[in-house]
């Protein structure tokens, strides 16, 4: 069955292929290719929403993606569902979803919009004199009800089930709009061979042409020209074409960011497909080719469902064959209303009369609409509409009043003339330029290798458009460098123009009835229920600049950008400060050109790719052996290994006394590693690190402290010398990168003279740690060509050598304070030889430890980690390690820093042993140190507790602090203040177990 | 006893094996072959340009001096990857490392086998696929065959070498071989589009 106002034969869909659809829960019936707008009108149904702050009823006003108005939620499923969707660009599938939002209970019925009434309370600058006072307010009324009743549409409360793609793509000829201009330009461009793309925000190509039913290009209706030249621009190996695409942001150096919306309008869309795809793309020169959009009439109650732009009447008959009433007004200020008048009387539409602004207006259309026996009034004015849910009359008076007439209309359509889309120009930095005779503004200075063609840059009537925008195609080819000779000349026919429609001027701000002396509700923003009052309001309340009047009332700040409404707001605003226009100035442009869903930002970049996680050779064992894991950084690292009936206290009190008592393996593979070669390597290590390097043997290691220009500690790691020219240079495993960074930075910017070079190393080496007593004897049995013995391995050495019959960089060190390896094999030997060293273990007893254990085990010795003991404003001298910094050295890196006098001064903070009196009671890290706790709150915190653990080996509890005067308060009593009360602790030096080191033979 | 462990030989240690990340993983899409290829010899090569002619010689092929650009011979390839810094990759087992050892002009050659993982992309919608996540122009004129790069794929680095019109070889650090795999799992998936 057909619908009510869909006419038969007209428009370009099959109206045999239905699909149904359902709006607030009614069925409906729709046809394939039609927008959700499109279909609700051809059902009769105007009223789709309700307004942001008044809840006034609301209609469609246009047929594209300026839609103010019409936005509804569409639901797939319970997990997508999609608010704010305009129904204007939402296209029909079978068994479409949708509702209306913003109304309660009902979309007829909404009790909110007693906010129409109580308007004067809601007037300009609402938010900013509201929200002062009282507090209490801010609690009980503004967030709960006030909120509430504003907002648009629901977010959707699960996560989002669909994925989206993204893609970077680059090309000689970017074209920005695939209207009649955009058309022609890439065809020019496409012609000299270079890499085009063409991208349109619409289903189909052919921009205005779908509504203008004068044009004639190459002997053919204009949209049926346009269709074939997409056809023949896709068929082309040079060329992508982009429909359903919007060019939402225009950055530096011709980066576009453009959305392709895949499957929003398909009915059961493949797993495969994602719901949209980001380009970004970089484009040698850009064609922005964005068109132009209809202002409406601004006058009282111009909201009413039914009134609506004269081109979206137009779009939606000669298109979508749907009409938008049966006896429609028009209400203009310039020639192309006139078009959609006779389009609809011509299609069977009444049209009870055109209301024309202008005195005494002449032309072709004019004579046309006459001729059909249109009535046609100059010089008057629509002062009123009628109806509330959907308008039902227009209330005529002659424009410099005089008696008032009412017709009654089931739709009006408007036109106060076409504004230029600059928005996307504007992005690039582009300055637009105010054309006084035409009242727009246009493109003026450009500020990257773009360029305006048609309608966005001001340009009247399609022959010109054409002409223009083929030329400009052409050159955009050639300035991109086309790069086969002769190939620079433009192979194709340019498009002929046969006919055309053209129109300019118009008028901007209120008209007569919604002028100063009225306060009526003569809407300029529809969205943001923004009023001509509003605007005078905000100047007479002293704003002055559009900047301000836009936030004021919030003018042109929502969703849909101030698309139809920034310029009629700021003729408004101009003629009110009595200004003329160019110097009241326009609002910026800022991107998105239409709103952009989370997903298309975020593309792949969710789940496992949300970031990368990083696991070490030997991460699979660890997992078969129930290893619980934790994350430094992007590395999953072992962070102990329960047994069965274990809990995380009772794993790490194990691993850490079979640690001591026989041995541990613990996977170190993540630790940084950087390779320095070449023969100014010492001199390099000499000016990074505070120690002295020149005179380590190579065998040898050192434990290296590197610092920062301010003399504060920035990294540490043990470093062996292999060679002469070669050091194997270990950091912390969050550092890696930072401090690789640091090294290159000084190298490069500093040091240039030094023949030294670095690579990261990091990944090259598995490194598998064997600590403790059985230590060696566990390795020796595995090891090949190095000798084991302390004289030939002493403590803090290392060799090249195998093991398992690969090669290994053997080193002789320990975090433990045990005897202790550490074994580097090539990463993809790692776990093969950990399982071989596991086995070798087993027969002693050893145990696997992660990264408790590890903290725990090296806090026993007083070890220092740094970022958990420093914090980046602790020098060696703080933190006990003095004797790291080579006496001798004349220069490092932070040595000026470590001399400033405040570095030096008493009384620094420093780090020291604590002990509980408590010996089972634990301290928290972060907790404050006070010297007297019966002082007055706030108290005077000295300092905090930087690491503590029970110590199972120790039988008690262990800390580290960093407390001012810290190694002059040896043996004092100090307290650490807690919610429970306050714990006493005595300061002690920073080793709690085996003081003299002789364990590191033992 | 401590003693007579230091002693003790390996002689019988046994061997192990290796275990490449990823070792074997393939996936195809539409116009589209990932797969992760066999470990490789490689060092990470830096030098002076006037050493560059005498480790040319030693590595038996000519180190590129332009940016983006690689060169190969026999299974060897090296890759320019910054004025002093090259990356090069033997698939015919045969060491670089002990070919520049025996140089004496100043240069720093840093073995490098296991760090990296190599996964090929191959198939018409390869450089789509790459594309996804890299914001290089890989059209044939930008980005020809035997062009390289050290480039980004997603948050991670990766090192892009393109091998024929429609193969290209992905190198990138060991552990981010998992998300750079499923990355362009991911892609392959939507890059015939």
């Amino acid at each position: 069955m057909i619908a009510a106002f869909r006419i038969p034969g007209a428009g370009r869909l099959k109206q045999a292929e239905t699909a149904s659809f359902s709006f607030d829960g009614r069925p409906y019936a729709g046809v394939e290719g039609d927008t959700l707008a499109s279909a609700l009108l051809a059902n009769g149904v105007h009223l789709v929403g309700r307004s942001f702050k008044y809840h006034r009823p609301r209609g469609f006003l246009s047929a594209g993606a300026e839609e103010p108005n019409a936005l509804v939620e569409v639901k797939r499923d319970a997990a997508r569902k999609t608010p704010n969707v305009r129904a204007t660009v939402q296209e029909l599938y079978d068994g479409l979803t949708a509702q209306s939002q913003n109304r309660w209970p009902s979309l007829s019925f909404d009790v909110s919009a007693v906010g129409d009434i109580a308007s004067p309370l809601l007037s300009a600058g609402f938010y900013y004199k509201t929200f002062m006072w009282p507090k209490s307010a801010w609690k009980n009324l503004y967030e709960p009800k006030i909120r509430a009743a504003a907002g648009l549409g629901v977010a959707p409360d699960q996560p989002d089930p669909d994925h989206y793609s993204a893609r970077y793509a680059h090309c000689d000829v970017l074209v920005v709009g695939g209207g009649a201009a955009g058309i022609a330009a890439a065809l020019a461009a496409a012609e000299t061979g270079v890499r085009v793309i063409l991208a349109d925000e619409q289903a189909d190509f052919g921009g205005s042409l779908r509504f203008e039913s004068g044009a004639r290009i190459d002997g053919q209706d204009g949209f049926a020209w346009a269709q074939g030249a997409v056809a023949k621009l896709k068929a082309m190996d040079n060329v992508r074409v982009l429909s359903r695409t919007t060019a939402f942001g225009y950055y530096a150096q011709n980066f576009v960011g453009l959305v392709e919306r895949v499957s929003d309008h398909l009915q059961s869309p493949g797993r495969d497909l994602p719901r949209e795809r980001l380009w970004q793309v970089r484009a040698s020169r850009v064609v922005l080719a964005t068109g132009a959009i209809e202002r409406h009439m601004v006058f009282a109650d111009n909201d009413r469902p039914g009134i609506m732009l004269a081109s979206a009447a137009r779009t939606y008959l000669n298109h979508y064959g749907v009409a938008v009433g049966r006896n429609v007004g028009v209400y203009t200020a310039n020639d192309s209303a006139y078009a959609a008048a006779i389009d609809l009387k011509k299609a069977g539409v009444g049209v009870a009369a055109i209301v024309d602004l202008r005195d005494n207006p002449t032309g072709p259309v004019i004579d046309e609409a006459r001729a059909l026996g249109i009535e046609v009034n100059f010089g008057r004015a629509v002062i009123r509409a009628g109806g509330k849910l959907r308008v039902s009359s227009m209330t005529v008076q002659p424009k410099n009043g005089g008696g008032e007439r009412t017709i009654p209309v089931d739709a009006i359509l408007m036109s106060a003339g076409w504004t230029p889309s600059v928005h996307l120009f504007s992005q690039s930095r582009g300055k637009v330029a105010f054309n006084d005779e035409t009242k727009r503004f246009v493109p003026g200075a450009y500020a990257q290798d773009c360029v305006s063609v048609g309608a966005c840059n001001g340009t009247d009537g399609l022959s010109a458009t054409i002409d223009e925008a083929y030329a400009a195609g052409a050159k955009a080819a050639k300035d991109a460098g086309v790069k086969n000779a002769g190939a620079d000349t433009v192979k194709g026919a340019k498009p002929k123009v046969d006919a055309s429609e053209s129109w300019s001027r118009g008028m901007l701000g209120a008209a007569p009835g919604a002028g100063a002396d009225t306060t009526v509700k003569a809407f300029v923003d529809f969205q943001n229920d923004v009023t001509a009052k509003d605007i005078r309001q905000a100047v007479h309340e002293g704003m002055r600049s559009i900047e301000h009047v836009k936030r004021f009332t919030t003018n042109g700040m929502a969703t849909d950008q101030g698309k139809t409404s920034n310029m009629h707001g700021l003729a408004i605003a101009a003629e009110t400060l009595g200004k003329p226009i160019p110097q009241v100035g326009l609002t910026t442009f800022r991107a998105p050109y239409t709103p952009v869903t989370f997903g298309s930002i975020v593309g792949h970049a969710r789940g496992p790719l949300f970031d990368p996680t990083r696991k070490t050779a030997i991460h699979p064992w660890a997992e078969r052996q129930g290893a619980v894991f934790e994350d430094v950084g992007q590395w999953k690292r072992a962070w102990y290994f329960p047994k069965a009936g274990e809990d995380m206290h009772a794993a790490v009190d194990r691993e850490c006394v079979t640690v001591r008592k026989t041995a541990g393996l613990f996977d170190a593979s993540t630790l940084g590693k950087i390779e320095v070669v070449g023969p100014d390597a010492a001199k390099f290590m000499e000016l990074l690190y505070t120690n002295p390097w020149e005179k380590l043997e190579p065998g040898r290691c050192r434990y290296g402290i590197m610092l920062r220009e301010d003399g504060f500690i920035y990294d540490d790691g043990v470093v062996g010398r292999l060679a002469p020219d070669r050091f194997h240079v270990t950091t912390t495993t969050g550092g890696a990168p930072r401090v690789m960074n640091h090294m290159e930075d000084y190298l490069q910017t500093e040091f240039p003279h030094l023949n030294v070079w670095l690579t990261s190393i990091t990944e090259q080496w598995a490194v598998i740690a064997v600590q403790g007593p059985k230590s060696r004897d566990i390795i020796a049995p595995l090891v090949e060509g190095i000798d084991m013995s302390d004289d030939a391995l002493p403590h803090m050495s290392v060799r090249e050598g195998k093991i398992c019959g690969v090669p290994t960089r053997l080193f002789r060190m320990s975090f433990t304070g045990e005897r202790g390896f550490e074994v580097n094999v090539p990463a993809d030997h790692g776990q093969a030889v950990w399982e071989a060293l596991w086995a070798e273990g087993q027969k002693h007893g050893a145990c696997a430890y992660g990264t408790e254990a590890m903290h725990v085990l090296r806090a026993e010795k007083g070890y220092i980690i740094v970022g958990q003991d420093t914090d980046g404003t602790v020098t060696p001298g703080d933190a006990g390690l003095d004797w790291a910094v080579g006496k001798k050295k004349t220069d490092f890196v932070g040595i000026r820093g470590m001399a400033r006098p405040d570095l030096v001064a008493k009384g620094r903070k420093q780090l020291v042993g604590l002990k509980t009196k408590d010996p089972k009671v634990v301290l928290e890290e972060g907790a404050q140190i006070v010297g007297d706790p019966k002082q007055a709150i706030p108290m005077t915190m000295i300092g905090h507790v930087t690491s503590s653990y029970w110590s199972q080996n120790c039988g008690r509890s262990i800390a580290l602090a960093l407390f001012a005067g810290g190694r002059d308060r040896m043996g004092e009593t100090l307290y650490v203040p807690m919610p429970n009360g306050t714990i006493e602790v005595e300061v002690t030096g920073m080793v709690f177990f085996d003081e003299k080191g002789e364990r590191l033979n033992g | 006893m401590a003693k007579a462990a230091a002693k003790k030989t390996a002689a019988t240690a046994p061997s192990v094996e290796r275990r490449p990340a990823l070792a074997g993983q393939e996936f195809s899409a539409t116009g589209v072959t990932l797969a992760v290829l066999p470990p490789a010899e490689r060092i990470s090569l830096r030098a002076p340009e006037a050493s560059v002619a005498a480790l040319s010689k030693a590595l038996g092929v000519t180190l590129p001096r332009k940016p983006k650009t690689s060169a190969a011979k026999a299974g060897r390839t090296a890759l320019w990857l910054g004025p002093d810094e090259w990356l090069v990759i033997d698939e015919a087992a045969k060491d670089p490392l002990a070919d520049c050892a025996k140089l004496t002009v100043l240069h720093s050659a840093v073995g490098i086998s296991h760090r990296n993982v190599a996964i090929s992309v191959t198939g018409p919608a390869a450089a789509a696929t790459i594309n996804s996540g890299c914001p290089q122009d890989l059209s044939p004129d930008a980005f020809p065959v035997g062009a390289a790069s050290r480039t980004i794929l997603g948050k991670v680095e990766i090192m892009l070498l393109r091998t024929a019109a429609d193969a290209f070889r992905v190198e990138c650090w060991r552990s981010f071989s998992d998300y750079v795999f499923t990355f362009l799992s991911e892609a392959a998936g939507d890059a015939a589009a």
